[in-house]
């Protein structure tokens, strides 16, 4: 059972908490496969995305995943503009709780804003990433896309390349990784690493090949394309040239090195195109992986909420 | 003219080297004797028996927010919650709405204090007009209205030509260029410390060196100028270090911090509270341990409350959101005397000298800070023993870290001018 009202992080999530979501997924991904993908677990239940920020991957995986366990789901992707007008979080999260929503899945530009909006209403939220703090699905998914290809997480060195600063991925991906006890090297410009990020246990590269010596496990993240004008590296040519995965930087790695990336990729600027073709790259099952994972979120959740 | 005698108080009054049961007896506003054993039959008298009296507190930095702001604090509650908090004299900055940087606003200023308030309120002007960095207010017409100080607080004067100008300019008058020390591209858009908290909770940082880089560029722009610059509310050990170092070379500095920096660090904004947001930020331990050297060996001459007042509306948001700012008169003199007197073993003379003797000297406020003959009939009386819990505001606003915490050292009684305008 879990413990908590809502999913903020996986910051204050026990690694027993962490298995028993996994195992959950598990469960639920073998339903993927039937003829009928539906199972009845969330009848009657409303599921509310709020998206502050564009999104893809996430909303549509949170919709299938509310769908697959025979939720209703209402979409409200909000613009910055409605806060702009004066509109506040806390207001639309009364007007929700008004709508009886029993789970408000919230993405949002601005750290620490879910947690707001689960101080304010009785509904379990559910942080689908805010700002730079966490993404807990998508570290969960992530985890589980290891053991299932890797079995044992313990001892795995997991290299995370790219902006860490502004990544909520690379923060989910290090609080979970670290409970299981894998290590984990995040390797970037200087620019896009913040020194600090050593206390959340992790080591911090410059060099890329040498980040990927005996690496079991490459996570690549998305490069902002906004970055290069802020200074923070000088072109996207030079970030290509000194961080692009590719099949020849790979060597370096273990040769059953697991390839994975968030989404969505920009392909030749982080990652080439040959790279994402890798039979140890799993970044399609990562997307299937995350739906099982937020099924079994929502579920679980349910179950903790009754 | 009405007299009032204090009697069998423990009197601390730095500026007179006093540390003693003294008796002090008042008449009109002014003092008129500080002695032992003072007898008057026709003074109204005030048995001070094991408490403290010290000459009234003095905050240098308070934002009224009166006009503009008024739905956060006006100049009626905003002198309450001074008198409360044992402050008989604050000085209210210009960052209200108009600015104070033109003659008409100082002087409703000083209309509304005559009218509203209960304790001495003496208005900081503009450096520059409405506060953009650009162009000099015109500060001798704000000096004869009554500013005894300019800043652009809220904003850094990130000019170096134009702080250049305003130190060499406020030489004529003799008053402080109040500095907050901010350098805005580094700075870019922080909302906390920039450090290990900010990493794990996501939050863009402003780092010490935003900070520091400003102190250094004001302490050679001061130096070269050998005009009066005022550094106000110091948070990093390195803004110390770099303070210390101009005394020592004889640069007309002087500096405050605030309580929550030798209080907090950057770990009470866990949990995205926004009532420990403010600019500067709450930074590491090693900054608090930085801040604390600084005030024990007089390199920070002044306690000051930064208070600044929000609404809850305005506090209950997104952290990125929600300003900066929190409220500070009301728990001031329990914080310096608990965390410093009790905690770090400064002498309680040395720490009533930041909010007394000191600030006088910084604002040139000739007859306060001290209970001298002749000095203006300000003080408080003060028990060091009471403990009290912070909460209930009389401040329009309840912005504080501290809400809720249990704080030792109570204000029994604040005397202005000879008159009690508060009791506990």
């Amino acid at each position: 059972m879990l413990k908590t009202k809502d999913l903020l992080g996986l910051e204050n999530l026990t690694k027993k908490e962490i298995e028993l979501i996994l195992d959950t997924a598990i469960n639920f991904k073998g339903v993927f496969t039937r003829s009928v993908k539906k199972v009845p677990a969330l009848r009657g239940k409303t599921v509310v995305n709020l998206f502050y920020e564009p999104s893809t991957r996430t909303s549509k995986s949170f919709e299938v995943a509310a769908q697959r366990l025979s939720a209703d789901v209402i979409d409200i992707t909000t613009s910055m503009s409605s806060v702009v007008k004066g509109e506040s979080l806390i207001d639309i999260g009364k007007t929700l709780e008004a709508m009886k929503a029993d789970f408000v899945v919230i993405r949002h530009a601005m750290a620490g804003t879910p947690k707001i909006l689960a101080e304010n209403i009785s509904a379990a939220v559910i942080n689908a990433g805010d700002g730079f703090h966490e993404h807990p699905t998508q570290g969960l998914l992530d985890l589980y896309t290891i053991r299932e290809n890797l079995d044992e997480i313990k001892g795995l060195k997991v290299v995370i390349v790219g902006d860490i600063g502004h990544s909520r991925v690379a923060k989910s991906n290090i609080l979970a990784l670290n409970k299981f006890g894998a290590k984990v090297t995040v390797v970037g410009p200087p620019t896009l690493i913040p020194d600090s990020i050593k206390e959340m246990g992790v080591d911090i590269e410059y060099n890329l090949k040498k980040a990927l010596e005996n690496a079991d496990v490459v996570n690549i993240l998305r490069i902002q394309l906004e970055r290069q004008n802020k200074n923070l590296f000088p072109s996207l040519r030079e970030y290509t040239a000194l961080y692009k995965v590719t099949p020849e930087i790979l060597k370096y790695a273990k040769k059953s090195v697991l390839i994975m990336h968030p989404g969505p990729m920009n392909r030749g600027i982080e990652i080439s195109s040959e790279v994402v073709n890798l039979k140890n790259a799993v970044i399609n099952e990562q997307v299937t992986n995350g739906i099982a994972i937020r099924m079994a979120i929502l579920y679980l959740l349910a179950k903790a909420n009754k | 003219m009405q007299k009032i005698l204090i009697k069998n108080g423990h009197l601390v009054d730095p500026a007179q080297q006093i540390d003693g049961l003294y008796d002090i007896l008042l008449e009109g506003d002014k003092v008129v004797q500080c002695s032992n054993n003072i007898n008057d039959n026709n003074a109204k008298i005030i048995d001070a028996q094991g408490k403290y009296v010290f000459p009234g507190l003095i905050d240098i930095h308070v934002h009224l927010r009166e006009p503009g702001g008024e739905s956060k604090e006006t100049i009626y509650t905003g002198t309450r919650a001074a008198v409360k908090g044992g402050f008989t004299t604050i000085c209210c900055m210009p960052n209200t709405r108009p600015s104070l940087d033109n003659v008409p606003s100082v002087e409703y200023i000083n209309l509304k204090s005559e009218k509203d308030a209960v304790c001495n309120v003496y208005p900081v002007g503009c450096v520059t007009k409405g506060l953009d960095g650009t162009e000099l207010a015109e500060i001798g017409s704000l000096v004869q209205a009554g500013v005894i100080a300019i800043s652009d607080d809220g904003c850094p004067v990130s000019n170096a030509f134009i702080m250049r100008r305003a130190l060499e300019y406020c030489k004529i008058f003799d008053i402080p260029v109040i500095s907050h020390c901010e350098d805005r591209d580094l700075a870019q858009f922080g909302v906390m410390n920039e450090g290990a908290v900010s990493t794990k909770l996501g939050l863009r940082g402003i780092p010490n060196a935003a900070e520091e880089v400003m102190v250094a560029r004001d302490i050679i722009l001061a130096e070269q100028t050998s005009g009066y610059v005022h550094i106000a509310h110091v948070s990093t050990k390195g803004s110390v270090a770099l303070i210390r170092d101009a005394k020592k070379r004889g640069v007309k500095i002087t500096a405050e911090t605030a309580p929550h920096y030798f209080t907090l660090t950057d770990f009470a904004v866990e949990g995205y509270n926004t009532y420990a947001k403010m600019n500067p930020p709450l930074r590491t331990a090693e900054d608090v341990a930085g801040i604390k050297e600084g005030l024990k060996d007089g390199t920070l001459d002044c306690i000051a409350s930064d208070h600044a007042p929000h609404t809850k509306e305005e506090k209950n948001k997104e952290f990125d959101f929600a300003p900066f700012g929190i409220i500070g008169l009301e728990t001031e003199l329990a914080l310096a005397y608990q965390e410093l007197v009790l905690k770090e073993k400064l002498s309680l003379s040395s720490v009533i000298e930041k909010l007394t003797k000191n600030p006088a000297e910084v604002m040139r406020l000739k007859t306060k800070g001290s209970l001298k003959i002749g000095f203006d009939a300000d003080l408080i009386i003060f028990d060091g023993n009471e403990k009290f819990k912070a909460n209930n505001f009389i401040s329009k606003s309840s912005n504080s870290p501290f809400l809720g915490w249990e704080l030792q050292g109570v204000i029994n009684q604040t005397i202005v001018a000879g008159k009690v305008v508060y009791k506990s």
